[in-house]
C-alpha cells in the first residue's frame, strides 16, 4: 500500500557539497580549542554568579556533596573509572582551603577543573567516516527490510521498490528549512513521543540534504555500545540527567550556546522527555531554548554591522499511528497524576523478543508516520521568509536585533531574555498544535473515549478507565454520526489554520473509521479499539485508548461530542 | 532622585487628555516630552499658551500631531487615550514602531472584539478571547512586546496641582519598570514596580465599576458606614471578576488595587464617581454623557463585566445592579435596596 495523499516524494541534494564544510565537522576539528572556550566562558559565568567571598566556596561544596551522593546512589556503567578519585581530590583540596581567608584564586582553579571535566564529557565526538557508515547502515538496512517484508517474492530483499520515504511522509516547509540552513543557524525543536524519534529525525535531516545537527542525548543511551556508536557518529553531545548541579547545567548550556554561535545546527526536544500522556507538549523546558536566545544576542553584539548569523527556530511535529511504549507511558502518566487512585497492573512490552516482533509488524503493515516541518521563526516567534527576514503579523519586515536593543545599543538583560524565552516556548507550543496532523486513528480514539466519558458523566477519569469491558460498547451508527460531526469541526479548525489533517481523513466516512480503528495502536497486544462481531465498537485497553485520545486534546473538540 | 539627569531622547506621550497632560508634566521634569494630540486646535493652544485642560504645561513639553515623527524620535512612549479609541490609535501608530520601543500605557479600560455584525448586546457569550486589556491591544497591533502599564491612585486634577501621589508601573520586563521609575519618579511622585501586568491592568479597570457605585451612594446622601461596606464588598467583587478574567488576587491588594479604589471611591474629582453621583441625583446616563468633557471608562466596563459574568455563569451583585441602573430602568434607590437584601453574606472567601 503506497501512502495516500500527496507526499512530496522527491529526493533533495545536499545543501553543502561535501561533509568538510559542515559546521559540526568544523567544530570537531577544533574540538580541543572549543572545549577550552567552553571552560573559560562557563568559568566566567559561574564566578560572576557567585561574586561574594563565601559564595563560590559554597557552590563548590554543594556540587561536591551532590556528586558524591550520585556516585554512591546512582552509578552507571558509562561513568569514568576515576570518578571517585576525582571528587575525592576536590574534597581534599577544599579541605586545604578551609582555614584560608584569601583563597579565591585556588577556588577558581578547582572550579576550572570541574568544568573542564564536565565539558569533556559533554562534548560530542563527531567522526565524518563513522557518520557516513552509520547513515549507510540505516538507509540500507531499512530499505532491505522494507522490500523483503512488503514484496513477498524471492529476491525482494535486494530490490529497491520501497524506501523509507513510502513509510514516512515529510510534509510542510522542507524547502524553506534547507534555505534557512544555508543562510543561518537552525534550531530544530520536534515533539517527542517515542524512542524512535531521535533516529527518525536523524534520518529526516539526512533525506533533506542537511548537514548533521548536534543534539543532546541522554548519557544513559551511551550505556549501550551500539547506540553509543551511532550517537557519537551523529553529532550527539551527552546530557546527564542525574547531574542537576549549577556548575554542570551552566557548562551544558554554555556548550550549546557556543556551538550555536559557531553555526552548528542544533536539535532539542524542547519538552525534555517523551510525552507521557500522549498529549502534544504544552510546557517546554526553557534551559536549552534560552541558550539559543543568548547565542543570538551574542551574535548581534559581536557583529554591530549586522553580519552575524541569524538563528532560526523550526518546530517539527511527528505523528505516529502507533507508539510502541504507549501503554507504559500512559501508565506512568496516570500514576503520577492520580497517585494512589491508579495502579499499574502489568508492564507488558519491554522484552527484546517483543521489540523484534514490533519491528517486523511495523514494516509489514501499512502504518504511516508523518513528520511535519513547521515554518521557520526568529527567536521572538515571528515567521521568517525564505531569505530569513522576520515578518510581523501585518506583513512588515522586522529587524530581530531591535528586540535586544536598548537606547540604540544591543545590551545584556537576563530577565528580558528569560521572558523572551518563555514567550518563545508558548509560540512553539502553538505551532506544534497548528502543525499537528490529525490521523483517522487519533480521531476515532478521541471520539470513542469522549463518548464513553460522556455516557458515564458522573465518574472521574480513573473510574472511567476502570470500567468493565462489557459496559464499553458503542453502537456503530451512533459512533459514525458523532465522528462525522467532529470531523467537520476538525475541518473548521484546519480552515482557521489551527490544526492540520492527514489527506486520508477526507475519504468516505465508513472508510475513514475503518482505517482509523485498524490503525490505532495496531501493534499493541490489547487493542485500544476494535469492531465486535456485530460491527459495533469496543475496546480492550481504556488507558491506551486514553493515550491516543490525548493526541487530539487541547482543541476544545469535546464540546461537540 | 535629583530631577536633573535629562534623558538624551525625548519621551512620547500620546493623548492630551487630563491624565495624559498630567503625566507629560511629570515626565517633563526630567526629559524633553513630545505630546501628541489629535486635533490641531489643541496642538496650537499648547504651543501658544503652554496650557491644556486647565493644566499649565511644563516648558519641556512640545505638542505634535505627527505620530510617525513621535515614534522616530522617542524610544519610550506613554499612550494615554480612551479605551474606545485605543485600538485605532495603535493601528495608526503601529507602522512606525520597532521592537526596540517601550510602551507604557495609562488607560484603564477594556477593548472588546466581537465577530462581525455582533454587538455587545446581541452576542451570546463574551469570553476572555473577546476581551483585551490595553497591553494586549498593543501587542495585537504592533511588534512592541516590551509593554507596561501605569496604575494607581492617580487623580489627574490632584497631580496637576503637584500633590503627592504614587503609581505602579507594571510589566513583565524589569527594564520597562526601571525605565518607568527613571522617567517618572520625583520627590512628590513615588513609583512602585509590579510584574503582574494583566492583574494590575484588571485592577485598574474594575475599580471603575465600584467608583460609580460609590458616587451613587454619595449622591443618595449616605454616610461613611455605607461607603465602608461598599469598598470592602466592592473589593471582593473586583477580585472575583478579576479571577474570571484571568487575574491574580495579589494585584488587587496593592497600590493599584485597594489604593486606587479608596482614592477613586472618595473623590469627587473622579469621572466615574461623578457619573454615579449624578445618576443618584436622578439624571439619565445619556444626559450625563452628553455633558461630560471626557469619557468615564467605568460605564463601558460595567457593560463588559456584566456580559462576562453571565457568560461564565457567575454572580457579581454590584455590577449587575449598576448595569440595570445604567442601561435599564432600575433606580439607584431600588438597586441599593436590592443589594442590602442580597442573600450572599460570606465576607471573604478567596484567600
Amino acid at each position: 500500500m503506497k501512502p495516500k495523499g500527496k507526499s512530496k516524494n522527491k529526493s533533495y541534494k545536499p545543501i553543502l557539497p561535501g561533509t568538510k564544510h559542515w559546521p559540526v565537522v568544523q567544530l570537531n576539528k577544533r574540538r580541543k580549542e572549543f572545549i577550552e572556550r567552553t571552560v573559560e566562558e562557563t568559568l566566567k559565568r559561574v564566578t560572576e554568579e557567585n561574586p561574594g567571598t563565601q559564595e563560590l566556596r559554597e557552590e563548590l561544596e554543594t556540587t561536591l556533596h551532590r556528586e558524591k551522593l550520585r556516585i554512591k546512589q546512582n552509578p552507571w556503567r558509562v561513568d569514568p573509572p576515576d570518578e571517585y578519585k576525582f571528587w575525592e581530590k576536590v574534597k581534599n583540596d577544599l579541605l586545604d582551603l578551609a582555614g584560608k581567608s584569601e583563597s579565591r584564586a585556588e577556588e577558581e582553579e578547582i572550579l576550572r577543573r570541574i568544568i573542564r571535566r564536565y565539558a569533556q564529557e559533554i562534548a560530542g565526538n563527531f567522526k565524518k567516516s563513522r557518520y557516513k557508515l552509520a547513515r549507510e547502515i540505516i538507509k540500507f538496512g531499512f530499505a532491505r527490510l522494507l522490500n523483503a517484508t512488503r514484496v513477498k517474492r524471492f529476491g525482494a530483499f535486494f530490490r529497491n521498490q520501497y524506501t523509507l520515504r513510502d513509510k514516512i511522509q515529510i510534509t510542510g516547509k522542507a524547502k524553506q528549512l534547507r534555505k534557512l540552513a544555508k543562510i543561518g543557524t537552525v534550531v530544530m525543536v520536534p515533539t517527542h513521543f517515542s524512542n524512535l524519534d531521535s533516529v527518525l529525525i536523524g534520518w529526516v535531516i539526512h533525506v533533506l540534504g542537511l548537514p548533521a545537527f548536534i543534539y543532546g542525548a541522554g548519557l544513559n543511551l551511551f550505556n549501550i555500545k551500539i547506540f553509543a556508536y551511532f550517537m557519537n557518529s551523529l553529532g550527539a553531545y551527552k546530557v546527564d540527567r542525574r547531574k542537576k548541579n549549577f556548575i554542570y547545567l551552566e557548562t551544558l548550556k554554555m556548550y550549546s550556546n557556543l556551538a550555536l554561535q559557531e553555526g552548528a545546527h542544533s536539535l532539542f526536544f524542547p519538552g525534555g522527555t517523551r510525552s507521557r500522556s500522549g498529549q502534544i507538549e504544552n510546557h517546554l523546558k526553557l534551559g536549552l531554548l534560552s541558550t539559543a536566545m543568548e547565542a543570538q544576542r551574542n551574535s548581534f553584539m559581536k557583529h554591530p554591522d549586522n553580519s552575524g548569523r541569524k538563528i532560526f527556530i523550526v518546530p517539527v511535529t511527528i505523528n505516529y499511528n502507533f507508539v510502541l511504549e504507549a501503554p507504559a507511558l500512559i501508565h506512568e502518566h496516570l500514576k503520577r497524576l492520580g497517585g494512589e487512585k491508579y495502579y499499574v497492573e502489568n508492564d507488558e512490552y519491554s522484552t527484546s523478543y517483543k521489540m523484534l516482533k514490533f519491528m517486523l509488524k511495523f514494516f509489514t503493515k501499512g502504518s504511516d508516520i508523518s513528520v511535519s516541518i513547521g515554518k521557520g521563526m526568529d527567536l521572538l516567534g515571528n515567521y521568517v521568509d525564505n531569505q530569513g527576514r522576520s515578518i510581523d503579523q501585518h506583513g512588515r519586515f522586522i529587524d530581530t536585533r531591535d528586540y535586544f536593543t536598548y537606547q540604540g545599543e544591543v545590551n545584556i538583560d537576563k530577565q528580558r531574555e528569560d521572558e523572551y524565552t518563555r514567550r518563545l516556548s508558548k509560540i512553539i507550543v502553538q505551532e506544534f498544535h497548528r502543525n499537528n496532523r490529525v490521523f483517522a486513528s487519533h480521531l476515532v480514539a478521541f471520539v470513542a473515549f469522549e463518548m464513553w466519558k460522556k455516557k458515564y458523566k458522573k465518574l472521574d477519569l480513573y473510574d472511567v478507565l476502570r470500567l468493565p469491558e462489557e459496559d464499553l460498547i458503542i453502537d456503530y451508527n451512533e459512533f459514525k454520526e458523532c465522528f462525522g460531526r467532529l470531523r467537520d469541526e476538525v475541518y473548521k479548525l484546519k480552515k482557521k489554520k489551527m490544526v492540520n489533517i492527514a489527506p486520508h481523513l477526507k475519504n468516505d466516512i465508513d472508510e475513514v473509521i475503518k482505517l482509523g480503528i485498524s490503525n490505532v495502536g495496531m501493534y499493541h497486544t490489547k487493542r485500544p479499539l476494535m469492531f465486535n462481531k456485530k460491527g459495533d465498537i469496543i475496546t480492550q485497553d481504556m488507558a491506551t485508548l486514553y493515550y491516543y485520545h490525548n493526541r487530539t486534546d487541547g482543541y476544545g473538540l469535546e464540546e461537540y461530542i | 532622585m535629583a530631577s536633573k539627569n535629562i534623558s538624551k531622547k525625548p519621551v512620547g506621550v500620546i493623548g492630551a487628555g487630563s491624565f495624559g497632560s498630567a503625566i507629560a508634566n511629570i515626565l517633563a521634569e526630567k526629559s524633553e516630552v513630545l505630546l501628541y494630540a489629535r486635533d490641531s486646535e489643541t496642538i496650537k493652544k499648547i504651543a501658544e499658551q503652554k496650557e491644556n485642560r486647565g493644566q499649565k504645561l511644563h516648558t519641556n513639553i512640545t505638542a505634535t500631531g505627527d505620530l510617525s515623527y513621535l515614534a522616530s524620535v522617542c524610544d519610550v512612549i506613554f499612550p494615554i487615550v480612551p479605551s474606545s479609541a485605543f485600538r485605532t490609535m495603535m493601528q495608526q501608530l503601529s507602522p512606525y514602531l520597532h521592537p526596540y520601543h517601550i510602551l507604557i500605557h495609562g488607560t484603564k479600560g477594556l477593548d472588546i472584539s466581537l465577530p462581525k455584525g455582533e454587538t455587545i448586546d446581541s452576542v451570546k457569550e463574551l469570553n476572555r478571547e473577546n476581551i483585551k486589556t490595553m497591553s494586549e491591544v498593543i501587542m495585537d497591533e504592533s511588534v512592541v512586546i516590551r509593554v507596561g502599564c501605569l496604575a494607581g491612585p492617580n487623580l489627574a486634577k490632584e497631580m496637576a496641582k503637584a500633590q503627592p501621589a504614587a503609581t505602579v508601573v507594571a510589566s513583565h520586563y524589569g527594564e520597562v519598570i526601571k525605565e518607568g521609575e527613571r522617567l517618572l519618579r520625583n520627590d512628590r511622585f513615588q513609583v512602585y514596580g509590579n510584574n503582574d501586568l494583566i492583574g494590575i491592568e484588571l485592577a485598574g479597570v474594575l475599580k471603575n465599576i465600584i467608583a460609580i457605585a460609590s458616587g451613587a451612594l454619595s449622591g443618595l446622601g449616605l454616610g461613611e458606614n455605607a461607603k465602608g461596606l461598599l469598598i470592602s464588598r466592592g473589593m471582593v467583587e473586583m477580585i472575583h471578576l478579576g479571577k474570571i478574567m484571568g487575574g491574580d488576587v495579589h494585584a488587587f491588594l496593592g497600590v493599584a488595587g485597594i489604593g486606587d479604589l479608596v482614592a477613586t471611591c472618595n473623590s469627587t474629582l473622579s469621572r466615574n464617581y461623578t457619573v454615579g453621583y449624578r445618576l443618584a441625583q436622578g439624571e439619565s446616563l445619556d444626559q450625563i454623557i452628553a455633558t461630560m468633557e471626557e469619557v468615564a471608562e467605568g460605564v463601558n466596563t460595567v457593560r463588559i463585566a456584566k456580559k462576562m459574568v453571565e457568560s461564565a455563569n457567575k454572580r457579581a451583585p454590584i455590577t449587575e445592579a449598576l448595569y440595570d441602573v445604567l442601561f435599564g430602568d432600575l433606580t439607584v434607590d431600588k438597586a441599593l435596596q436590592m443589594l442590602m437584601r442580597y442573600p450572599y453574606n460570606v465576607d471573604i472567601d478567596f484567600i
